[in-house]
């Protein structure tokens, strides 16, 4: 990990209020890995003081993108950068998925924004596995698609693919994910990841999940994103360090 | 050689420059040597140990405010045993004074631990923690107690010869008498600030954003609260001072110490740019050549009220 000033050259609206940034840096796009995230400082000022994590959305040549919505004034700021300017970017942190496992099928599971780092693990299992994408979110706008594979849908007021949420998504295709050696890939919403716990616990699907915290550092000094462990119950796991990517059957969600 | 002189006393301790790494921000040393030179620095204090191991607060540990952050961590810490264990040969490595901070639920647990961590020589001087916010037994139970903060100063003291620093709350109405507390009954420092308890709410849910419902509230927010602190002990007792709170660059170190720091801590700022200690030290050296500051020292409580 270090800090890199990359300059950024592009900003895309691709969703109603979901933006992809694009920023040019080898230094970072040689050794990332899908999962991994980066902790940016929007600005030089006081306020916003802390940096913002984002997972890295994907990688292509010396390009790598990330990808958000506008939560607030760092974000605001983030979505209007300067095309040109430095991004002041610590990273890689965190551990990303592991794609290792006797497995043919990887089955990507997102909630709204919690699609941000399937791109990449796209990429990087485009033609070595298969692909399964089920893609949810609250209404057709938080239904995130962008450079996936085999896409179906839910939004959970029905305006586009399933109604309902995607673990229902997930249910309604049982036989399909029965039918072949998977391994699953989630991330989205606390609650999301919550019935997708019990869906693999269910179906004993292996499933590893990216999750997320309010943290200030991201690399371990601030212990501010604890994380309950099922097995060593004296000590928190930190979801900086110690994950972002956990197997879900290793945390408390 | 360094062609200005920026080295500082605390008690019985020459610190090879002002900048220190606070506790809490540095956790055990080994991830922020990554981005900064330990060896460049004045000194490194860990983050607050106890006897036991603590698992420390649930989360929501920490939310940002304006121009800082509210903390509750809860004192997560390794224990006295696994640091000595675990820790210390990784900072053993480093030419840089390692100052231990104790935290404790009991007056018997703070000298129990000083007693034990004495005995390992990388560690050049304690920094007592009676002043976290966020814990329900000591903490704060003590740091806005005189008699306690008097006892626990002394208690200390006869169990170790190395300088001990106590890490004053401002959350108080007249911290000098705290320090004067301190200084009588034989701490070499005070360290000052500590966070001051804030609290923030989610307007939608009307909840607390900290699960500890109040946390501790530091970053450059509260520099001018710290900066009367320091000013306030440095008038009215004579002890050194290290100073404390939302320091983000060298103008800031500058600024505590005319206000009667010896040394200064740099907390929040290394969870924006850890790289930024290493880099304060040559631009202090850069401040002193061009303003003709041969000592760095002559700048302590130089304040012209």
């Amino acid at each position: 990990m270090f800090i890199i000033n990359s300059p950024v050259e592009e900003i895309l609206e691709i969703n109603h209020h979901i933006y992809l940034l694009k920023v040019f840096s080898p230094e970072l796009t040689s050794i990332i890995k899908p999962g991994q995230f980066l902790n940016i400082r929007v600005s030089e000022r006081v306020s916003p003081l802390l940096r913002r994590p984002f997972s890295v959305c994907d990688v292509e040549g010396d390009h790598l993108y990330l990808m958000f919505n506008i939560m607030g004034e760092g974000t605001s700021i983030l979505a209007h950068k300067p095309i040109g300017s430095n991004l002041d970017i610590l990273g890689p942190l965190g551990n990303g998925f592991n794609f290792d496992g006797n497995y043919e099928t990887a089955v990507i599971v997102a909630g709204g924004l919690g699609a941000a780092p399937f791109p990449y693990v796209t990429r990087t299992l485009n033609g070595k596995k298969n692909i399964l994408s089920f893609i949810g979110g609250r209404t057709k706008d938080d239904v995130i698609t962008y450079n996936l594979k085999n896409v179906k849908e839910a939004a959970e007021d029905g305006s586009i693919g399933l109604r309902g949420n995607v673990v229902r998504l997930l249910e309604k295709n049982i036989e399909l994910l029965k039918s072949q050696k998977i391994k699953i890939f989630g991330c989205g919403p606390i609650a999301m990841l919550r019935v997708l716990k019990e869906f693999c616990i269910k179906y004993e699907f292996e499933c590893e999940v990216s999750t997320e915290c309010a943290m200030a550092c991201g690399f371990g000094i601030c212990q501010g994103c604890p994380i309950e462990s099922t097995t060593k119950t004296e000590q928190y796991l930190l979801v900086c360090k110690d994950g972002p990517v956990f197997n879900i059957k290793d945390v408390v969600i | 050689m360094s062609k200005v002189d920026l080295s500082v006393k605390i008690g019985s301790l020459t610190l090879r420059n002002p900048i220190m790494l606070a506790s809490g921000t540095v956790g055990y040393g080994n991830e922020i040597s990554e981005f900064t030179d330990l060896n460049k620095l004045g000194g490194i204090v860990t983050k607050s140990l106890s006897l036991k191991p603590r698992k420390g607060n649930p989360p929501q540990r920490i939310v940002e405010t304006p121009a800082g952050m509210l903390n509750a961590i809860g004192l997560a810490n390794v224990g006295v045993e696994v640091f000595l264990k675990e820790k210390i040969p990784f900072l053993k490595q480093f030419d840089v004074p390692l100052i231990c901070n104790i935290a404790a639920s009991t007056i018997e647990e703070y000298v129990e631990c000083t007693k034990i961590l004495t005995e390992e020589e990388t560690i050049k001087a304690f920094e007592i923690n009676i002043s976290c916010p966020n814990v329900r037994e000591g903490g704060l139970l003590f740091g806005n107690d005189l008699n306690s903060v008097a006892k626990i100063t002394e208690k200390v003291r006869a169990v170790t010869s190395k300088p001990v620093i106590i890490k004053l709350s401002p959350n108080v109405s007249y911290i000098a008498d705290f320090a004067k507390a301190a200084k009588e009954n034989g701490a070499d420092a005070v360290s000052a600030i500590n966070t001051l308890v804030g609290a923030a709410f989610n307007i939608f849910t009307r909840k607390p954003k900290i699960h500890n419902v109040t946390g501790g509230l530091s970053g450059p927010a509260i520099k001018p609260i710290a900066l009367a602190k320091v000013l306030e002990i440095s008038r009215q007792v004579g002890i050194p001072i290290i100073g404390i709170g939302g320091i983000m660059d060298w103008k800031d170190v500058v600024e505590f110490m005319i206000a009667g720091s010896s040394a200064v801590q740099i907390g929040t700022l290394n969870f924006i740019d850890p790289s930024a200690p290493g880099k304060i030290v040559n631009q202090l050296e850069d401040y002193c050549i061009n303003n003709g500051v041969e000592k760095i020292s002559s700048l302590i409580a130089s304040y012209q009220l």
